[in-house]
């Protein structure tokens, strides 16, 4: 009855009689093939396909001839990169990157304390690699040596202290890739604890407690990092007695850690609410106090499910420390933009070279990291399965 | 003599370790450490701005400005007042918002449509895109696109025209600028009365179709009353009454474009920039939303007879819509902070007008912060309510 009322209707979807059947498929393997299958298997994807191909002739050659092909590798100044002096079309200068690369990297830092910042570097990578290569011995020392032991010894390291024989170097001296990397750890040593203690006391049972942590985190996420760095710029110096002055570099470090705190804290609740009631219980039944149960059972847990989340976070957190620039702090974005006006480097394709150089720098950081956070990704789930 | 056997009493925990004491104790301090900060900072800040002979409150909100502001939605000169320049930026703001929500959502959805493709080289160019986007600073693109792209265009003289008295140069944007005149009351009318009644055939057809499974022409009856219709009477009027509704074209001059409508290259650069960076993002909400909807959906789709169209349009976007909106709205709102970016290339939104200039201008820093934070929060709360209501309107109805 149903089928042939059904039938029986002009249903526009709903095929009346059997159809011809369809010809034997064609070849399916070999290249051709592929190619047939894959890119021109219908008039609309013939279309979409030439559309593409078309898009990516006006887009790939002019990128390749100004990065590769025209581009120019070395020189001392702008003569190098004007194409009136050399006599033909000119692309990026990196000539002018290769002359600039100790500014962009160090800022004005005095060119013989250099090393001090090496050594910062080679430090970071240390505590970096033991945080997130999963299988590192002694994490929990890494953990103590990172949120610890790294920011002491790197503020003594890069500020001097004339007790250990370390020359004492103005904060405003600092710049470049310093100052992008520096502001994003200080971000992620800060955001890190103070995130795990909003995200508890956002569930915390105390509404006291529960209701200042929501006000923070919703407060700071409901407004832009710009407003914020803007507030820690010229607010601080109000709310603190008079005479404090703060550090122009240290004013954005505390805007950083209060936003990114807040965006750490929702990563964390997530996690904390992805572990099993089961896991809280067991924890209580065996006696466990608030903080031995939230230390010792739920936190490693819940931090080890949000490891994805939290290098998200600190992508997100690694690209918005540009926007010190605004407030004229000199990071890698604030250097460039000084550097290309330079009139010793005045030639036209200088600005597009240091945004190249800008792009790739955060490009390969940026594109890092979240391979990192897929590859454990995919780990957190194999180990899930069963 | 019997004696009672009583239960022994629960042994008295000191009140040390009385959870509920405990937590009031840690309440109360929490308390203490938030009103003392406060109390510290504001007492700090009265001596300070005593010090510094700034005047509080917000008075200067009356007062006249002195500054000019390049794009204003409003009238709007130098001596108009502080309130009336954060009124501009306000808007200036909305106005990039919405363009850039609206744009992002159609760039997004097609990108993100495009990165599942069957087509291997469109699924391709949509991941690199995205990969690409989603990893620079949004900063970085900003001023790619105003500096590198926009103020490296010709000047007005050598402007880029690619047809129907649309011009690009390194002042902006020039585009017909459209005057209304007399009649055209009428044509904007038909196009609401239009709008209407498309809404109600809508509904009207879909009610029949699930009452009798008939389908009825929506797309081409409702086309019919918005554009048609409207379009019509335009030609009717401008035969018997004169052209209702005249554009005044952009004539290029010896120096300059003369006439038009002109868009400054910050709001173009702006507005690009955002819209090519948050499309990212929101492709790879939309990849994920439809991954989200099973394969047996699209199956017995295909079943039922449905062609791939059909079936993205009826079966899969609807269901993936659920997954998709949450993470959507948080990207409309992603977009209309980072708007705040806006000062970097120097387009007059709130930030730039009230934090930058009136800020520097009145030194009132406190006052000018907290306005401004309010409005992005509210905003942002405004916007989180509204996509709450339209999730919960589209959340699977279960039984």
């Amino acid at each position: 009855m149903a089928v042939q009322s059904l039938s029986g209707s002009s249903l526009a979807y709903v095929q009346a009689r059997q159809s011809e059947p369809l010809p034997p498929p064609s070849l399916m393997r070999g290249p051709i093939a592929w190619i047939r299958q894959s890119l021109f298997s219908s008039v609309s994807n013939t279309i979409l396909t030439l559309v593409v191909l078309y898009l990516l002739y006006l887009v790939v050659p002019p990128v390749l001839r100004f990065a590769i092909v025209d581009a120019v590798w070395t020189g001392a100044d702008r003569a190098a990169c004007r194409e009136d002096m050399v006599g033909h079309p000119v692309g990026a200068c990196w000539a002018f990157v290769v002359d600039r690369i100790g500014y962009f990297t160090y800022g004005a830092y005095p060119v013989p304390e250099r090393w001090r910042v090496n050594v910062w570097f080679a430090m970071l990578a240390l505590g970096v690699v033991w945080m997130l290569w999963l299988r590192a011995p002694r994490r929990d020392i890494g953990a103590a040596y990172f949120f610890v032991v790294f920011p002491v010894a790197s503020f003594i390291l890069l500020t001097g202290w004339g007790a250990v024989g370390l020359e004492p170097v103005s904060t405003a001296f600092w710049g470049g890739i310093l100052v992008t990397l520096l502001v994003s750890v200080i971000g992620i040593v800060f955001s890190l604890p103070f995130g795990i203690l909003l995200a508890l006391g956002r569930r915390s049972k105390l509404p006291v407690v529960r209701l200042a942590s929501v006000i923070f985190i919703e407060v700071i996420r409901g407004v832009p990092l710009i407003t914020v760095l803007i507030m820690a710029n010229t607010m601080l110096p109000l709310f603190l007695p008079a005479g404090v002055t703060v550090d122009r570099l240290l004013r954005p470090l505390v805007g950083v850690a209060i936003f990114s705190a807040a965006y750490m804290a929702e990563v964390v609740r997530g996690g904390l609410q992805a572990v099993p009631k089961g896991q809280y219980e067991g924890a209580m039944s065996l006696g466990l106090g608030y903080w031995r149960m939230m230390v010792l059972i739920v936190l490693p847990q819940a931090l080890r499910i949000v490891i994805p989340g939290i290098v998200n976070t600190f992508i997100g957190l690694f690209k918005d420390t540009s926007l010190v620039y605004v407030i004229g702090v000199f990071d890698l974005m604030k250097t460039i933009e000084s550097a290309r006006i330079d009139p010793i480097w005045a030639a036209p394709t200088v600005s597009n070279t240091g945004y190249a150089f800008a792009a790739l720098f955060y490009f390969v950081c940026c594109f890092g990291m979240s391979r990192y956070s897929l590859m454990v990704e995919r780990k957190l789930a194999a180990g899930q399965k069963r | 003599m019997s004696t009672i056997a009583r239960a022994p009493e629960p042994a008295k925990a000191s009140l040390v370790n009385d959870p509920k004491v405990r937590g009031l104790v840690y309440q109360a301090v929490l308390v203490v450490v938030v009103v003392g900060l406060v109390w510290a900072a504001a007492t700090n800040a009265v001596e300070n701005l005593r010090a510094a002979k700034i005047a509080s409150g917000f008075a200067f909100l009356n007062s006249t400005s002195g500054f000019d502001i390049g794009q204003t939605l409003i009238p709007y000169s130098a001596t108009s007042t502080y309130g009336r320049a954060f009124l501009v930026g306000l808007l200036n703001t909305l106005l990039v918002a919405a363009i850039g929500v609206v744009l992002a959502t159609l760039l997004g959805f097609v990108l993100g449509v495009a990165r599942l493709s069957s087509n291997w080289i469109v699924a391709r160019v949509a991941t690199v895109y995205v990969e690409v986007v989603r990893n620079l600073p949004l900063l970085l693109q900003l001023l790619f696109w105003y500096i590198a792209v926009l103020r490296s265009l010709p000047e007005p003289r050598a402007s880029v025209n690619p047809g129907l008295g649309v011009f690009l140069n390194n002042r902006g944007l020039f585009v017909p600028k459209p005057i209304v005149e007399g009649h055209a009351w009428i044509v904007f009318a038909a196009v609401v009365i239009g709008i209407v009644a498309s809404i109600a055939y809508a509904t009207a057809a879909s009610r029949k179709q699930t009452r009798t499974g008939e389908q009825s022409p929506v797309l081409l009856v409702a086309l019919g009353l918005v554009i048609g219709v409207p379009a019509l009477l335009w030609i009717v009027l401008a035969v018997v009454a004169g052209n209702p509704i005249d554009f005044d074209m952009p004539i290029k001059g010896t120096f300059n474009l003369r006439g038009g409508l002109q868009i400054f290259p910050e709001l173009v650069a702006l507005t690009l920039g955002l819209v090519i960076y948050t499309a990212a993002f929101i492709a790879e909400i939309v990849r994920a939303g439809i991954l989200a909807v099973s394969k047996g959906q699209t199956e017995a789709a295909h079943a039922l007879g449905l062609r791939s169209g059909p079936t993205l349009r009826l079966v899969v976007i609807p269901q993936a819509m659920r997954v998709i909106i949450p993470p959507l709205t948080s990207q409309y709102l992603n977009l209309t902070k980072n708007s705040s970016l806006a000062v970097v290339i120097g387009y007059p939104d709130l930030v730039q007008v009230f934090m930058g200039t009136v800020l520097n201008q009145t030194g009132q820093a406190i006052e000018c912060v907290a306005i401004t934070m309010a409005v992005y929060l509210t905003v942002s709360i405004a916007t989180a309510s509204l996509m709450n209501a339209y999730n919960s309107r589209m959340a699977l109805i279960e039984r």
